[in-house]
């Protein structure tokens, strides 16, 4: 029992180091920008660059249309297939998956080929753009908006209280609104936030559609001209992701978190 | 009574509407702009790639695209891919696999396991340039972890030919976002290991490594290599890791494509079609494995 729990704790120490070791790294880099004094000018550095906020903010609203168009694809299709077309279920399941078997870049690749040229042009204007820039979003984030609304969903009985609203006589947009989006608030919270985490720092997808306007590109272009401040960049997004994956542990306590295997890799 | 009549009555009508043939059109409505949705950003992009990998610059069909995957530098390309997504996929497997037992069957506290998930929820998300920064600031020239191996003991890095720029810089830096994937996957597989098990193993007189190669490994062992699998298809897909710690200057099949999209080296749009045909299918057949070996593990863990 005593052996068996010592190399227990030592697999855990061993991975804690590799988790912490680079952000101590980065951290203790960060500090260092003033010779000789540790001083946190990096980080000020970063934020009086007003090219810091508005990239951040340009993600930020990418993001938030990509959470609002995912919800209204992924809810009301889902809430269907269950409701009427259950034997579409495994298709549905399929096609989720299929963001994992195109990664970013050759999903880049083909959206730039198709929406570049005629008929689409959509690539000519910049609503156009971010328009695919949202799109290709909702592609990454599928497979864990689908996966968490499809839990979601099958923990309440839809058909049942699909009759009972029925009967009482709401119509769909009525039994969307007031039934089915607020039975599953925690799972289109944490595919947010999920969302949120991923794409504000993607860099794939954006640096082929918008360049430097998004958060990813210019934080990449930092780290080719300044040392210590793509240092503080790193722990600044780190912290992001920090915040947003803890709001969905705190969401879904007990439950399994979902995870993403399409973001930014 | 009434209520009873109402159900019943709305029951009927539900299940004729659910029968599967014949569909009634309105039935349909409902999926149509998912389906839509799919077909223009999933589906017709890589109908793009595909039919545009069997065509030359005048539109002519071809499979000389696919020749040119025969180039040295691309074949290469592949096989440092696979390679790094390999090693990568093993040593976060293992690093991952240890992690989890230690919170599952290695019985440490339930805090341990929970700030264990958490974190891996964390660092799983953690990737692309940021992640490149950090390990720059680790295992760079001048990185902390460099630097104290080098004033502790004595040990340079990069005279012994590391360099994070290369195989075993981009392994480490993947293997960053792989572990805690990899913790995240395998959990509920450990905890699906019944007790029951190792105490019929024990009564009939097993010892722990007889239990472990008998019982526990071949039951795990589809969940494992499914796991693993995920996590190869996971790195094979990088990108922005891979380029903003390089720069570029790493022959990774993803920064071929990159370089193929921007049109700067030596561009040729039939053989950047034909190189994303060549991902698809790699990972394709990836996750066609990993449903397979799933569908095996659930004959005796539910996942």
């Amino acid at each position: 029992m005593k052996r068996r729990s010592f190399w227990s704790w030592v697999w855990i120490v061993l991975g804690s180091l590799y988790f912490i070791l680079p952000l101590y790294s980065t951290f203790d880099f960060s500090l260092r920008e003033k010779k000789g004094v540790l001083s946190f000018l990096s980080y000020k550095n970063v934020f009086i660059d007003p090219n810091f906020w508005d990239t951040i903010g340009f993600s930020l609203e990418i993001a938030i249309f990509t959470i609002i168009v995912s919800i209204l694809l992924v809810v009301p299709t889902v809430y269907w297939i269950r409701l009427r077309l259950p034997q579409l279920r495994g298709i549905l399941e399929f096609i989720s998956m299929l963001p994992f078997v195109i990664p970013a870049i050759v999903l880049v690749f083909g959206m730039i080929r198709v929406f570049s040229g005629a008929p689409f042009f959509l690539t000519d204007t910049y609503f156009g753009t971010y328009a695919l820039l949202v799109a290709g979003y909702v592609v990454l984030a599928l497979p864990y908006v689908f996966r968490a609304v499809d839990t979601g969903l099958a923990a309440i009985d839809v058909v049942s209280l699909t009759q009972a609203a029925q009967s009482l006589g709401a119509n769909f947009g009525t039994i969307l609104i007031r039934l089915i989006f607020p039975n599953l608030k925690v799972a289109i919270l944490s595919s947010a936030f999920l969302t949120l985490a991923t794409v504000v720092g993607e860099y794939t997808i954006a640096s082929f559609l918008v360049g430097i306007k998004a958060f990813g590109p210019y934080m990449s272009l930092i780290g080719q001209n300044k040392t210590y401040e793509s240092s503080s960049l790193a722990i600044i997004s780190f912290m992001f992701t920090w915040s947003f994956m803890g709001l969905i542990q705190l969401l879904s306590r007990g439950k399994a978190a979902s995870t993403s295997l399409a973001g930014a890799r | 009574m009434l209520n009873n009549q109402v159900s019943k009555q709305t029951t009927k009508r539900d299940a004729r509407s659910a029968r599967p043939v014949p569909f009634p059109w309105r039935n349909w409505i409902g999926v149509i702009p998912f389906f839509i949705f799919v077909f223009l950003f999933i589906l017709l992009p890589s109908i793009t790639l595909l039919t545009g990998a069997f065509r030359d610059n005048a539109g002519k069909l071809t499979l000389s695209n696919f020749v040119g995957l025969l180039d040295p530098s691309i074949i290469n390309a592949y096989w440092v891919t696979i390679k790094i997504s390999l090693a990568s996929a093993v040593g976060g497997g293992v690093l991952g696999f240890l992690m989890a037992y230690a919170v599952t069957i290695g019985k440490l506290p339930t805090s341990v396991r929970n700030t264990l998930m958490t974190f891996s929820g964390v660092a799983s998300n953690f990737a692309g340039v940021p992640l490149a920064f950090a390990f720059i600031a680790t295992l760079g020239r001048t990185g902390l972890v460099t630097v104290l191996l080098k004033n502790i003991l004595g040990l340079n890095l990069y005279d012994q030919g590391f360099s994070l720029y290369s195989f075993w810089g981009l392994t480490l830096t993947y293997m960053y976002f792989q572990f805690p994937l990899m913790v995240l996957v395998i959990t509920s597989a450990l905890d699906g290991l019944k007790n029951e098990w190792s105490e019929a193993a024990e009564n009939l007189g097993a010892g722990k490594s007889l239990y472990w190669r008998k019982v526990a490994l071949p039951i795990l062992m589809p969940s494992i290599l499914g796991s693993m699998i995920l996590l190869f298809g996971n790195a094979f897909g990088a990108y922005a890791t891979a380029y903003s710690l390089t720069g570029g200057f790493i022959n990774l099949i993803t920064i071929v494509i990159g370089s193929q999209i921007k049109g700067d080296v030596l561009y040729n749009p039939g053989l950047g079609y034909a190189l994303a045909v060549g991902m698809i299918i790699v990972m394709a057949a990836m996750m066609a494995i990993y449903y397979s070996l799933r569908r095996r593990s659930e004959r005796w863990l539910r996942l």
